[in-house]
């Protein structure tokens, strides 16, 4: 399963950043192997519609989970069409690794 | 016929363009046929000053994509060619967006299977009428909500007539795309602005647009007194004239907050507005001669 979160930093150490559309970058992580990578948002440079691209990025990414400070209505929209779960996490969360133990331990809140 | 087109802009807000538009307006109207339009179609107000009766309204509309999910193969083309993100990938089918949509149309002239047509998507209106003598008044309005104001921009513009000897074009402030739609065909544009930093910042942005536009264009300094004289060392050393001063002035705020033309209340500037247009036309002219 994977679940991608938005960072404003590139490694699992960085801190989560609060917005979607316009995060750095987004975290990919595979819970079965605990494998990660790091994914530039190219949505972040956009004018308009970076909800839309950053969702259509999680989406072909193929993820069961988007995780973020909170979601616009746009995001909101591509991502429940595409049946993608939205968890949210709050500035008590510093680093990615403590969203990612808040996700495994069901402390994150369904947006 | 064709018409002389003059732009009021200023980059920063509340300089004063309204005031210039609707002054200039009510001044030629006197001598000879003009229109008027309110291209500030987020927030129109020409109108409380001018006063138009208005007798015809039209919808504005965009043309936003209608996709034909039984046709639809989900590949995905337009979603790549859509530059706004107004189209999304889902794994069986094309979710649109219409609020980002700028109906370009471009989705539909790349779907291979001619699943997208387009079709209407009202975001404002346009109100058509008369005011004072014989001022032609054209002013939109975007719908609450609707975030793009160009396309009802463009579809006002495309009402100027050429029988109209002046187009008066009162522009949004700032300088973003909706200031661009207002001014970029224009023969003239007059630049309104005031003796502080904001208002100095806000007019180099705008002379950056008219360097990009080739409009030649001049400055009016508006509530001069307050501020400094920066406004005044800057345009020294550019090609764009001031071509009025107008003192701040409480009276002045008064009458503008009664509703009342400016030139109307200080008839002693209407000699001044029939001077500015003579101006405006030499100006034009020159560049004429220069670029021909």
């Amino acid at each position: 399963m994977i679940i991608l979160i938005s960072s404003k930093g590139e490694t699992l150490q960085s801190q989560p950043n609060l917005r979607f559309g316009r995060a750095s970058f987004f975290i990919e992580y595979n819970l079965s192997d605990d494998a990660w990578t790091a994914h530039r948002n190219d949505a972040v440079k956009e004018s308009s519609g970076a909800g839309v691209a950053a969702s259509q990025f999680i989406i072909n990414r193929h993820a069961s989970a988007a995780i973020s400070g909170r979601f616009g209505p746009n995001a909101q929209r591509a991502l429940s069409y595409a049946d993608i779960k939205m968890l949210t996490f709050d500035e008590t969360y510093e680093t990615i690794q403590s969203v990612i133990e808040g996700y495994k331990s069901n402390r994150l809140k369904a947006f | 016929m064709s018409t002389i087109k003059i732009a009021i802009a200023s980059g920063k807000g509340g300089t004063g363009k309204t005031m210039i538009a609707t002054s200039l307006a009510a001044c030629l109207d006197k001598h000879v046929p003009v229109q008027f339009l309110d291209c500030d179609v987020e927030a129109p107000n020409a109108h409380l000053f001018l006063k138009p009766e208005i007798d015809s309204l039209q919808a504005a509309v965009i043309l936003i994509p209608e996709v034909d999910q039984d046709a639809c193969t989900a590949c995905g083309k337009c979603v790549e060619v859509c530059e706004f993100h107004a189209l999304a990938q889902m794994e069986d089918q094309i979710l649109l967006f219409p609020q980002l949509c700028h109906g370009c149309g471009s989705c539909q002239r790349v779907c291979p299977v001619s699943a997208i047509h387009e079709t209407p998507r009202q975001i404002g209106n346009l109100r058509f009428g008369k005011a004072r003598s014989g001022i032609r008044f054209l002013t939109g309005d975007l719908t609450i909500s609707e975030p793009m104001p160009t396309p009802i921009i463009r579809q006002l513009k495309s009402h100027i007539s050429g029988k109209s000897m002046v187009t008066i074009l009162d522009s949004p402030p700032g300088a973003s795309c909706a200031v661009v739609a207002t001014v970029h065909d224009a023969d003239f544009v007059i630049l309104v602005t005031e003796p502080t930093p904001f208002g100095l910042h806000d007019l180099k942005q705008m002379l950056g647009v008219l360097e990009q536009t080739g409009s030649p264009g001049g400055v009016i300094i508006n509530r001069v007194g307050i501020g400094d004289v920066r406004v005044e060392d800057y345009l020294e050393h550019t090609s764009y004239p001031v071509m009025m001063k107008i003192p701040y002035l409480a009276e002045i705020a008064v009458v503008l907050a009664k509703g009342e033309v400016f030139s109307d209340k200080f008839p002693k500037y209407q000699a001044e507005f029939l001077d500015l247009f003579q101006e405006i036309k030499r100006m034009i002219k020159s560049e004429q001669q220069v670029c021909g």
